[in-house]
This record gives structure tokens, sequence and C-alpha cells, in this order.
């Protein structure tokens, strides 16, 4: 089985999966994961707003030892692999924060075209996949 | 509102110390402060007091005296010593008393902070996934920072080897040992483009000043050293900080800009009148980011200012000079008041083989901490 790993942050399963962010009906911001409540305004009067899956990379660094729990993925240093992250800018919404996937050798550059992927990340207790969202390049002719 | 002055400083060194808890270095950086001031427990009629991780600050009057003084437990991040300061300025400030004391100290396992995504208002899948660390907050805020204004991986190491020619000046820092460029250059890559020996690591220590008004420096002396302006803010709207899944279009500065120009102003001073400053530096970068956050440059004039050793002992703006969190590491609850410790050893002049030699009136003192606080103090002799 598959689950999601927050069913809070995007849709799943679903044949055209998006994030799932509020919108604040008075002053347009738009958050992610949602919220109750606007973060600029103060204002309370928010609904829900399916992402973008396309953007550009605005800033990045790796991840090469090993996190403390909860992280998921790896309990030691020998399971541990090395990751990227970083935040993509959705034109006219918000920036995410996500995981970036990518080959060891692919390059990761600011200002690079980003698109919205679903990877399967660590199984867990119950033996389910988990799957969570992340950005991968978009590459010429994907 | 009335003058405030620091009258009695102490510490504890920071790093490793087995035999000691948290709490019990508190009590020797309290005690150390109080003899400092000539004074005695009994005449302290304010406490402030915090630590993230080594218990509740206000049990500490066991070991202190139980006169019944009010104390109040402070936690507010990296930015817990600074508000223990700005808890004890204002309780003189505004007349409650004449002698307040303010401690900071902490004790961390070793390792990056472990992270419960729960505390800082996110759900337990930002830590399943990787995202629940602070390293990599610095590392992209200054990866950003780096593609907009120029600033180089050479300038990455000047700041850290500085830290540690400095830390190896300081019988208090943890470490006192200088490490070459190669050293730092070649260390492991923790988070791009931050290496091993560019990030302070969470360490023990305890930090604690006495606070006077006008009318306590009069009855008891001493060495005052006056603190001008405590000033906490917390985030804008769009400013970037740890901990955040999304973050919005629209950028606002830090909370150390407006935390660093509510200071100024409070202080009648500009960031020109300042002789030595004391700025976070929970890595390489943040204290090349915080240089311009609180006015001492434009965003990349910082690569000129370093490669020129502008802020080593000697230059123009010397910056961190006891090594700073590098060199000394990470108590949460004591970094703050570590910082304004030092600045009035600079101020007073007894700052030993690390004193500066510019005669150093004014001294500032920054910390940033999660999830977007920032305080700032200006001192004066």
């Amino acid at each position: 089985m598959q689950r999601s790993i927050d069913t809070q942050l995007f849709e799943w399963p679903s044949d055209d999966p998006r994030l799932v962010g509020s919108e604040c009906t008075a002053c347009s911001v738009v958050t992610f994961p949602r919220q109750t409540s606007c973060p600029r305004c103060c204002g309370a009067d928010v609904v829900p707003r399916r992402l973008g899956t396309s953007g550009r990379l605005w800033t990045w660094t790796t991840q090469e030892f090993l996190p403390k729990p909860p992280y998921a993925l790896a309990r030691s240093a020998g399971e541990f692999a090395p990751f990227r992250v970083g935040y993509v800018e959705l034109p006219g919404e918000v920036l995410v924060e996500s995981r970036i996937v990518a080959a060891d050798d692919e390059p990761v550059v600011i200002g690079m075209p980003m698109r919205l992927t679903f990877v399967p990340l660590f199984t867990d207790a119950a033996g389910d996949e988990v799957i969570c969202f992340a950005f991968e390049p978009l590459r010429e002719g994907a | 509102m009335s003058e405030v002055a620091i009258i009695g400083i102490g510490l504890h060194p920071f790093g490793r110390t087995p035999h000691r808890s948290g709490l019990e270095q508190g009590v020797v950086a309290a005690q150390a402060a109080l003899a400092d001031a000539r004074l005695s427990w009994k005449e302290v009629q304010y406490a402030f007091g915090g630590s993230h991780s080594a218990g509740n600050a206000d049990t500490m009057v066991d070991r202190l005296g139980l006169t019944g003084l009010p104390f109040i437990n402070v936690a507010n991040g990296c930015a817990t010593g600074g508000s223990a300061l700005i808890g004890a300025y204002m309780a003189i400030s505004s007349g409650q008393c004449d002698v307040a004391i303010a401690v900071g100290f902490d004790k961390h396992e070793a390792g990056a902070f472990s992270v419960n995504p729960r505390d800082w208002g996110l759900g337990n899948w930002y830590g399943e996934a990787g995202l629940a660390l602070t390293t990599q907050f610095f590392a992209m805020k200054l990866h950003r920072y780096m593609h907009d204004y120029g600033i180089t991986h050479d300038t990455l190491v000047r700041v850290a080897a500085k830290a540690y020619a400095n830390g190896a000046l300081n019988p208090n820092a943890w470490r006192r040992k200088a490490l070459s460029y190669e050293e730092i250059a070649q260390s492991p890559m923790l988070n791009e483009p931050l290496r091993k020996y560019m990030f302070c690591s969470p360490a023990e220590g305890a930090a604690a000043l006495v606070l006077a008004s006008a009318a306590a420096v009069r009855k008891f002396g001493g060495k005052p050293v006056t603190l001008r302006a405590a000033v906490i803010r917390t985030r804008n709207f769009g400013s970037f900080e740890v901990f955040s899944p999304s973050l919005a279009l629209q950028r606002a500065p830090s909370p150390s800009v407006f935390a660093s120009r509510a200071a100024y102003e409070m202080a009648a001073v500009g960031p020109e009148d300042v002789d030595i400053a004391q700025l976070q530096d929970t890595e390489s970068g943040a204290e090349i980011i915080h240089m311009a956050e609180n006015g001492f440059c434009r965003d990349g004039d910082q690569e000129a200012m370093i490669r020129e050793e502008q802020t080593c002992i000697g230059g123009r703006l010397p910056i961190n000079t006891d090594g700073g969190c590098l060199a000394n590491g990470e108590p949460i609850g004591a970094s703050g008041l570590r910082q304004v410790y030092e600045l009035c050893l600079q101020l007073r002049g007894d700052a030993g083989a690390r004193q500066v030699p510019n005669k150093a009136r004014i001294g500032y003192s920054h910390v940033y901490g999660a999830p977007g606080v920032s305080a700032v103090t200006v001192l004066a002799v």
C-alpha cells in the first residue's frame, strides 16, 4: 500500500495530484501548507488553493549528514544518503520548500526551471510506502 | 526612561564540562557576576534567566539564596539571553527595582540540534522528510545571498579563520586552537556551501550580568557600562526564516534589521559610531549577512571589508572578538549574554590578549534565532 506522508499537504491518490495551500480572500496571499488565517493581513477568511506544478529554483542546499529523528529515511550514518533541498518559486503564488530530486552528478543552480513530482520516501512501520512531494529539474524536451 | 548600567559580569567557561550540570554552570556565572559587582545575592531585587535544554533558571535560587526575589524564566530560542537582559533592563528602567540580574546557561548533546516539528507549529512530515534542520536554513539563506551579492567561498573561510584565531586568545572559549585556511576550506561539506568548521556546534556554558539603576551605580561604584539600548523584534511578513515550509513572494527584511534600527534610535548613535560588535555567527555566512543587516555595510561590501581584515582585532570594526559562536560553541541560553560579557570586558579595557586597541567606547551585540527573533543591545562607556 501507498500512503501520503501527510494528507493535508497534497491530493493523493489522484490522477493529477497537486500541492494544496490556502489563499486569503482579502489580500490574496498564498501559504503552504494550508493555514486557517492569513499571516499578512491577519484575516480569517482563507480558502484552499491547488498550487501550480512548475517554477524556478530560488535557493538550495545539500544535506550531507544524518538528520536526527524524526527523520525517517535512515537511522544510521551507514544507511544515510545525502540529498538536496531548496525553495521553488511558483509564479504568482508562493515559494515552496522541498526535497530536490536530481541525479547525483546533475548540477543544480539558482534560477533553473523545476517541476512538481511525487516520490516514495520510506516504508513505515506498517509496511506502507510513504509518498512525499518533491521538485525535479525540468529537463529539455521533457 | 532612567539610565541602566551593567555593573557586574560573570562567565562559566564554554565548551564541555562533564562534571557540572547546565544549571550549576549558571550558578557559577551568577556568582562570578555578583563578585565582579562586589554585591551579594541579597542585594539583587529581580532576576531573569533561561536555558533551552538545561532546566528552569529559577531553581538556582536554592544555590544562590532563598531571598524571595521575583525570578522570571525566559525561553526565546537563541534570543533567550538577550530576552533575559531586556527583562532586567525594563525592570530597572521602569523603576521597579535598582538591581537586577540576567543569567543564561545551557548544556546540549553533541551534534545538530534535535527538533520536534510540532514545537514549531509544523507537521511531523517536515522532520520525517529531512527538512527540520536549522543548518539547511542558514545554508539556503547564504546561498541566495552569495548569488545576489557576490560573496565568495573564500570569504566564508576567512570569517571562520578569524573566529578560531580570536578563540585562541580567549581562555574561556571552547575551541582555543587557531585553524588554518586549508583546514577550514577542506573540512567536510555539511550543507552546501557550508563546511564543518564554518558552523558553530551546540555546547555548554553560562553567562550572567548584574544591572543597576543610576542610583545603585552611585551607591555601589565599580566599572559601570551603560546599556544605551536593548531591543527585541520578531519577524514581519515576507522575511526568510528557519522552519518555513513556504515563503511569501514578497521579500521583507529580517527581524535583525528592525531590531537594529530601533536600537540605534534608542541609543542615539549610528552604525558608524560603533567601535566593536558581536554578531550572531551561527555559521560564517550569518556573520557576513548580519554585518549588513545591522547597518555596518551595504550588501556585498563584506567581501572587501573581510579581505582587508577590518573585522579582525585591530581592524576598523572588530567583530566577535571572543571567537563568537564558532569558537565558543552555542549553548542557546547563554550566547546572547556571552556577547554582552565580552563587550563589557572590551569597553572596560579588561580583555587581556584580545583587547581591541582602538579605545572602544560604543559596543553593539546582536543575536538571531528561530523562528525569527532578534535581540540587539548598544553599550557605552
